[in-house]
């Protein structure tokens, strides 16, 4: 079983972030792996960790990230996790990729790791927490024209070795779901589908040396007329941080707390 | 629903009737999320729509960006505003857990929205308007169809009357403060109108079904009302679209504090049934 995660290098959450001349800029020495994406590795490494001895001794996880270098970082976690391989698509031109630009190039990253060997299954976590757009795994799987098995709370491979397929659960806006399809398809996991597990001291110590694959989008081929600010279908007019709120008006509850409460409403029409 | 969308102008609907490979989809498969979007861009197609609005939900985000990748067209996911410059349609949307605004034109023929519950507050017609149902045939493509649906069951999420933790224009959310205990929270939603939320701990908990936050249930109310909630990174960021922000705690150094607009340092199992009897009271007084 092949296995490729997309995975995404982003700020950390506490970290400040901003816009300039229309792009986001991030501070590049607070980066870390997307939280969520832990959980697709996980997902990713437990299916084949699930498999017969001779099917998983055939197995490769390969992660694939579309960034600058700094990137490295978030892909060298995943090493640290237990993922046998990692690749990272950079080029001056994906630099302000809207979510298609991003996922033409992560799906052509597949692609050409297909022509390798064949990818059985592509997961993803269910959003960057930087953006919380949600689209770039639908995207991904209308790129590659597989099914789409997103959102997923719960993940298993279903059929026999060379006829496997994979089945999903999930509960979306209190509708329960169980989808299935046939492999190769592309799965997003929640953060319930499972704990993300703790790097160990041997990969911690292996990842360090472990080269990171360095792509260019001609590698994968892509147009660059296709990404980045070429590419993109929106404009950033303006941008500007929100005024902090003013300090809040704070009742130590002497009995009459709750009173204060409901007048406060009140007295600002919204009751 | 007819009704409903005549009374807020929609003059006509496009019943989608989806086909593939010759033979109706009907069923649960007709929430596939690429059947979904194929029957949009027929739709837009046949239209020739200038832009295409859903309302943000998971399963809407995707189908609207599949409308977008099939269709060629620009796409703002969790706007809060739109508007005609005259060239563009240009959106608003806050980011980075509410901290930022952003304002972009979509430079497509067609644009793809999916807008945030409470951005825009409905405003019936003038007058109602008799709606036409026109069917529309489409037939979708074999990859449409390639996942299937096993089962998919509906269930109530609140069968109290109570509105959509999603939807709500008051939202009262119960944390790790509450130690089990929602009923005072669900007492104050009640005298308030309100959806009950609760933070991701007090779900793992089983305290109650739906979280506010990064991962859960995004809100963007016109008051939010956080008891018991300490206003960790991935709450905020559920709920920090929110107008108004109150807090109840009796931590007075709880992060919530901070981005609130008014809090009360106390026990929420005394404050929040004596808010709640206030507000019932002012409710009942004639004005």
């Amino acid at each position: 079983m092949r296995i490729v995660v997309a995975v995404k290098y982003v700020p950390d959450i506490h970290a400040d972030r901003g816009f300039e001349g229309g792009r986001v800029v991030r501070r590049p020495d607070e980066g870390t792996l997307n939280e969520l994406d832990e959980n697709a590795v996980e997902a990713a490494l437990r299916l084949v960790e699930s498999l017969p001895d001779d099917e998983r001794a055939a197995s490769e996880v390969v992660v694939v990230t579309v960034a600058g270098p700094d990137a490295d970082a978030a892909v060298k976690k995943a090493f640290q996790l237990g993922v046998d391989r990692g690749v990272r698509v950079s080029d001056d031109a994906v630099a302000g990729s809207d979510y298609f630009g991003t996922a033409r190039v992560l799906a052509a990253a597949v692609r050409r790791l297909a022509e390798e060997s064949p990818v059985d299954l592509v997961v993803t976590g269910m959003a960057a927490l930087d953006g919380l757009g949600s689209v770039v795994p639908t995207l991904l799987s209308a790129e590659l024209g597989l099914p789409q098995l997103t959102l997923a709370g719960r993940l298993e491979l279903t059929g026999e070795p060379g006829s496997r397929g994979a089945r999903v659960t999930r509960e979306l806006d209190g509708v329960d779901e169980v989808l299935e399809a046939p492999l190769p398809a592309v799965v997003s996991v929640t953060d319930h589908a499972n704990d993300p597990r703790f790097p160990n001291f041997t990969l911690i110590m292996a990842a360090r040396s472990k080269p990171v694959e360095a792509w260019s989008l001609a590698d994968v081929g892509v147009d660059p007329a296709d990404v980045g600010d070429a590419g993109a279908r929106t404009r950033v007019l303006d941008a500007a941080p929100r005024p902090p709120r003013p300090e809040a008006e704070i009742v130590v509850d002497k009995g009459e707390g709750g009173r204060a409460l409901a007048d406060y409403l009140i007295r600002n029409d919204l009751v | 629903m007819l009704a409903q969308l005549g009374a807020y102008g929609v003059g006509t609907v496009r019943q989608a009737e989806p086909s593939a490979d010759g033979h109706a989809v009907t069923g649960d498969a007709l929430h596939l999320t690429p059947v979904v979007a194929e029957a949009l861009a027929a739709a837009a197609r046949t239209t020739g729509a200038d832009a295409a609005l859903l309302t943000s939900s998971f399963p809407n985000k995707e189908a609207a960006a599949r409308l977008a990748h099939l269709t060629g067209a620009g796409l703002v996911i969790d706007a809060s505003g739109l508007h005609d410059d005259g060239t563009h349609l240009v959106a608003d949307k806050r980011v980075f857990a509410g901290s930022w605004d952003v304002r972009s034109a979509v430079t497509t023929e067609l644009a793809v929205l999916t807008v945030r519950a409470n951005a825009v507050v409905p405003e019936p017609a003038p007058e109602a308007v008799a709606v036409e149902v026109v069917g529309l045939g489409v037939e979708v493509s074999a990859a449409a169809t390639a996942a299937r649906v096993v089962s998919r069951t509906a269930h109530e999420t609140s069968g109290s009357g109570r509105p959509a933790l999603g939807e709500a224009a008051i939202v009262v959310t119960g944390g790790r403060g509450t130690n089990g205990d929602f009923a005072p929270v669900v007492e104050l939603a009640d005298a308030l109108g309100a959806a009950v939320g609760a933070t991701r701990d007090a779900v793992y908990e089983g305290w109650h079904d739906q979280f506010v936050g990064q991962t859960g249930v995004t809100v963007a109310p016109r008051l939010y009302i956080g008891a018991g909630v300490s206003g960790a990174p991935h709450h905020r960021g559920g709920m920090q679209a929110a107008q108004v922000v109150v807090a109840v705690n009796n931590d007075p150094e709880c992060p919530l504090f901070e981005i609130s607009d008014f809090a009360v340092v106390g026990d929420l199992a005394e404050v929040l049934p004596q808010a709640a009897q206030a507000i019932r009271e002012h409710r009942s007084t004639p004005r």
